[in-house]
């Protein structure tokens, strides 16, 4: 006979101390570091390939917080002239942030406005828009020697290889935004008779921030790819140098070290990005 | 007669061609470098003396050959991990953020460490594409198979099919066209990598071409290579492009 209306109930366990989830997620963690370590203890590998754990932690200790690098800092109007020891990672990270940033701001301005006059223009869309989508996806570290022609071997060339990494992802996703704008809006706006700065201002770009916010993620995670390549390629300065460095004198720790510091500070500014855009 | 839809795309090749036509007139001016920018005329004729002498099909098979191992790779790979992933909820829900956080990060940046262990050969070149173009394929397939239609896998459970049944029947066939997705992204990824690797260990095929053309300092073949390159990439893109609409009629 079958059984109708009896609902059981599991009978209420204690508050886990953590979550079923979480205690995957260590156990993973834990898998791999431990599987790491007994690679590394085995022999089965190249030691540099496979470091131990230990020598890991103690070059991105010596990475974090071994001064030794001078910075030099001058603020002329306070007159305020002091050479600081610090580690030498934070200096390179401070140039590799600086080149990011001026690509982004430099490519996502023009990816903004050439963005805007696309999706605000069918014919321009249809006569231009499918050149740019279909550059897009093309290797950009390609142009890194013609960029070297252009603009020298220094922080330059690198700002223009994020740059033209940049651009693409951002106008696209502009153009695409301004075209998912509800009309009503726009038409709102003309009902207040605005003008074109007042349009692009008070409509267009609140109307479009998540495009805009995801055009700028997309674009910051390609700017950092173009600018880290290029600084791996030809350099004296930034992460991508000292990743190479770490290469060329087979300092394998110490690479592992940066490319971990890399990581963390690329996904933690994709995440920052990423909530912006959720508001 | 150009048809009227055309009228834009005409305008816009116009445009190019006009716009390479002043560059050609401001060389020949003597108001940009010719030693930084040469001729695009120049650029044009080094198109042939690239393809006779600096053996660009055996570079561009190696380089496919290459795309063609990382993308059978993902494919086999990323679906497979796609497929556990949505198996097993409580691994999805401990490392799907994960996933998506690896997907995030500049992961090409590790081709050092593969020079390291796998040389100065074809498979450091291949398996950095490979991890680097992993993560879209994973998440894709994830997605793909997530959004399978409940009333479909209710008609495989009416039928009773068994649990492999229903994941060949019904959850991969609805699940496919946002797959394809996935592994063209991450081909797309792959060809990406695979060309700036090649181009950044001076190894293989079509960015090895780049490099070695820009150290000789022949400007018009480094600007030729670069122009074939993107040809090459763009010839990819679209034709990626059209098995994707062809598995997804309607969008």
């Amino acid at each position: 006979m079958a059984q109708t209306g009896h609902l059981t109930r599991a009978p209420q366990a204690a508050v886990p101390w953590l979550s079923p989830v979480t205690r995957l997620r260590i156990v993973i963690l834990l898998t791999i570091l431990v599987s790491w370590e007994a690679l590394a203890a085995s022999g089965l590998l190249l030691r540099e390939v496979v470091p131990s754990l230990v020598a890991v932690g103690r070059a991105l200790a010596e990475l974090l917080f071994r001064p030794d690098l001078k910075w030099p800092v001058d603020i002329g109007s306070l007159r305020f002239v002091h050479q600081f020891w610090v580690p030498a990672f934070y200096w390179h990270l401070y140039v590799t942030i600086m080149e990011v940033a001026t690509a982004l701001v430099i490519g996502g301005t023009a990816g903004l406005l050439v963005g805007l006059a696309l999706g605000a223009n069918p014919f321009l869309s249809k006569a231009f828009e499918r050149f740019l989508y279909y550059l897009g996806p093309t290797p950009k570290i390609v142009f890194f020697p013609v960029m070297i022609m252009w603009f020298g071997v220094g922080p330059e060339s690198k700002i223009a290889m994020g740059t033209i990494s940049c651009f693409f992802p951002i106008v696209l996703s502009v153009a695409a935004g301004m075209r998912q704008i509800e009309g009503v809006l726009i038409r709102v706006g003309r009902s207040f008779r605005l003008n074109t700065w007042q349009m692009v201002t008070k409509i267009y770009l609140p109307a479009m921030r998540e495009p805009i916010v995801n055009g700028v993620r997309l674009g910051m995670g390609v700017a950092m790819i173009g600018t880290l390549l290029a600084e791996t390629k030809l350099s004296n300065k930034g992460v991508g140098f000292m990743i190479i460095d770490a290469y060329n004198t087979f300092d394998m720790p110490r690479m592992y070290a940066a490319l971990l510091m890399l990581f963390v500070i690329a996904i933690g500014a994709n995440t920052l990005v990423g909530r912006a855009s959720r508001g | 007669m150009i048809r009227r839809e055309a009228v834009p795309f005409v305008f816009g090749a116009a445009c190019l061609l006009a716009l390479v036509a002043v560059l050609e007139a401001l060389i020949r001016a003597g108001l940009i470098n010719p030693f930084i920018v040469p001729k695009p005329s120049e650029i044009l004729w080094s198109f042939e003396r690239i393809i006779l002498e600096e053996q660009v099909l055996p570079r561009f098979l190696l380089t496919c050959g290459e795309a063609l191992a990382a993308s059978l790779m993902l494919t086999v790979v990323g679906i497979s991990l796609g497929v556990l992933l949505h198996r097993w909820r409580i691994v999805r829900l401990a490392t799907e953020t994960w996933v998506a956080a690896v997907a995030s990060a500049p992961l090409v940046l590790m081709y050092p460490l593969f020079l390291v262990i796998f040389g100065r050969s074809a498979w450091t070149i291949i398996m950095i594409a490979f991890v680097a173009a992993l993560p879209p394929v994973i998440l894709k397939t994830l997605e793909g198979l997530s959004g399978t239609r409940p009333v479909l896998v209710n008609v495989g459970r009416s039928f009773k099919l068994t649990p492999s049944q229903l994941y060949w029947k019904i959850l991969f066939p609805s699940a496919l066209p946002t797959i394809f997705v996935g592994v063209r992204l991450g081909m797309i990824f792959a060809l990406i990598n695979i060309v700036g690797v090649e181009f950044l260990i001076n190894f293989g095929g079509l960015g090895q071409l780049v490099n070695e053309l820009a150290e000789r300092y022949d400007l018009p073949g480094t600007y030729a290579a670069i122009c074939f390159v993107i040809l090459v990439s763009v010839l990819f893109f679209i034709g990626t492009e059209r098995i994707e609409r062809w598995l997804r009629p309607g969008t």
